[in-house]
């Protein structure tokens, strides 16, 4: 059963609070029981609270689907991107260093890629993956364009990132300033302007101390 | 997709050729079963001709299995895998050692499936039983099709038999012997392994919730029918001819045919091919190994290294090929794959967060507090 198709999965990095509810709730689901998906990344838990909880975007064109060299990787037509199919894939990390959101994780003792599918069990049926049923500050948030439109006024939802020079659409939607004057989020402009100091709260959390991964 | 974009450098699509380099690839190595069925049955003189449905549909899976295989080869990632896993493995230097690397692989990683088990031990004895019940009849049975090994009686008696292969004897046992016992019924141990690995995979199928919601029938169930019909038909003719005087036994060998020839056939298109692309999992290995040996890219950003460089630049040639742009032109860095996966992470919430501290010039200026 596919994924009810007005059912969205919104993200809002401003809002996570660093708690790691996302992250023992994900290895509770059951096509990857143990294993959490989860990226929870803390920016400079020195100088910041700011935290990053990162799952797969489920790109419309997925770079790990397209460089996996045994076509492991699956997308389902209902726009999911499955996690590798365990017979195929050869453990060879190009999925992991291709993803240009920094998802998928390598399962080194199993030799076996595991990524987000956004609790394909659950959302199949039309529940609510586990994050996005824990998360207490709604950072990660699964539901309808009408029921987000509600409850955030101030924020739209986007899911056209630019890397570089290849734009990647995706199935999963980052909240934005409503009136942000943009059509993309473009990840690498950023980056150079934070390496560029030219915000130096910003850059001295993210740039000159080193950054602290929980994952 | 970006690879159906992929284009020559004359810019018509390259997949007729590759299909042409395909179709030739299958009919070569069709021939060369084909070829070697004559020579090893000494010019058909110990070919079984009641056997010849199965000889078809396994020169039928040859063409579709090297058709498919080479096809696999020519995409992108799995061409520069190919030729990167040789190149590294016939590295002079490090040949000895590869090859010793090799063996040890061959027996840890496909013989004993070292990393199915570590996934959980019920999947690795439901693999463990199905391959080697499979690699054992497909040892008997394919030799036996193709007339590479026959039996004769010895000694001008009927108590002994030679076995030759390709029409030179090699060995002689006695019919009644143990031995003799444990060969003529080398099918049948490998029908009780392929049944039982075949029922552990059911059950994991039929339980499990992860295979559950990801499972299709064509893909999962259909391979492991296919191999219990096969086993269970073989195990009747045996039933049939041992204990029932050999009643019903033409019904069961054309049943028995019918699986076997079905499997062979559907062997190049489903969950069976991966026996095929498996091994590919040993040149990673080797790549990983020259990796770890070589230089180490570090991240642009963070600069901490995070894989092998030859790792990366490969990459950054296999995304270019399969219509990807991830170059940073005019950047810190020229390519955005020189940027760790970590670091990734960070920039994209980063980006976002720019967003919401972005000048006013971007906000409507009531606009202040985050919905």
């Amino acid at each position: 059963m596919p994924v009810p198709h007005d059912y969205l999965f919104f993200i809002d990095p401003n809002r996570c609070i660093g708690c790691e509810s996302c992250v023992q709730a994900c290895s509770e689901c059951d096509t990857h029981k143990g294993h959490s998906m989860i990226h929870l990344e803390f920016m400079n838990r020195r100088e910041s609270p700011q935290s990053v909880p990162v799952v797969c975007m489920h790109c419309d064109s997925p770079t790990c689907a397209e460089v996996c060299p045994a076509d492991a990787i699956k997308r389902t037509e209902d726009g999911v991107v499955q996690t590798a199919r365990k017979p195929r894939c050869i453990a060879c990390n190009n999925c992991v260093l291709a993803c240009p959101f920094g998802v998928p994780k390598m399962n080194t003792r199993e030799e076996l890629m595991m990524k987000c599918d956004m609790c394909y069990d659950r959302t199949s049926e039309g529940k609510r993956p586990m994050c996005a049923t824990v998360c207490p500050s709604q950072a990660l948030f699964f539901g309808t364009q009408a029921e987000i439109d509600r409850l955030r006024p101030r924020s739209r939802a986007i899911n056209d990132f630019q890397f570089g020079q290849q734009k990647i659409h995706t199935k999963v939607r980052m909240m934005v300033p409503h009136d942000a004057a943009i059509a993309h989020i473009d990840v690498v402009d950023a980056m150079c302007a934070d390496m560029g100091e030219d915000d130096p709260m910003l850059s001295a959390a993210v740039c000159s101390l080193p950054i602290v991964s929980k994952t | 997709m970006a690879a159906e974009r992929l284009l020559d450098q004359r810019g018509n699509s390259p997949r007729p050729r590759y299909t042409l380099v395909a179709i030739l690839s299958g009919c070569a190595a069709t021939a060369i079963v084909a070829g070697l069925i004559v020579v090893g049955s000494r010019r058909l003189s110990h070919f079984d001709a009641a056997l010849v449905g199965y000889t078809f549909a396994t020169l039928f899976a040859t063409f579709g299995i090297v058709y498919r295989y080479t096809m696999w080869l020519h995409r992108p990632p799995t061409a520069m895998y190919w030729k990167r896993g040789w190149q590294v493995f016939l590295r002079p230097q490090a040949l000895p050692r590869n090859v010793v690397l090799w063996f040890k692989r061959l027996v840890s990683v496909f013989l004993a499936n070292s990393f199915i088990w570590k996934r959980s031990v019920l999947r690795g004895a439901a693999h463990w039983l199905i391959m080697w019940g499979c690699l054992i009849a497909s040892g008997i049975t394919f030799p036996l099709v193709f007339g590479w090994i026959h039996f004769e009686f010895a000694n001008d008696g009927f108590d002994d038999y030679t076995a030759s292969v390709f029409g030179f004897p090699l060995f002689s046992f006695g019919i009644d012997s143990f031995l003799g016992y444990l060969i003529f019924h080398g099918l049948v141990w490998a029908s009780f392994l392929v049944i039982a690995g075949v029922m552990l995979a059911m059950r994991r199928r039929m339980r499990s919730r992860d295979a559950l919601v990801l499972q299709r029938f064509g893909e999962d169930f259909l391979p492991l029918i296919l191999l219990f019909a096969v086993s269970v038909t073989g195990l009747m003719l045996v039933v049939s001819y041992e204990w029932l005087n050999g009643y019903a036994y033409e019904f069961l060998s054309i049943t028995h045919a019918v699986t076997v020839i079905g499997t062979l056939l559907w062997l190049p298109f489903g969950k069976f091919f991966h026996l095929f692309q498996r091994p590919a999992q040993l040149g990673v290995l080797f790549y990983k190994d020259a990796g770890a040996r070589g230089e180490q890219a570090r991240c642009a950003r963070c600069e901490e290294p995070f894989a092998s460089s030859m790792h990366i630049e490969d990459l950054i040639e296999v995304e270019r090929q399969l219509g990807y742009r991830y170059e940073m032109n005019g950047s810190f860095t020229d390519h955005y794959q020189r940027i760790c996966p970590r670091c990734r992470r960070v920039s994209l919430a980063i980006a976002q967060g720019r967003l919401w501290t972005a000048p006013a010039a971007h906000r409507n200026p009531t606009d202040v507090t985050h919905g």
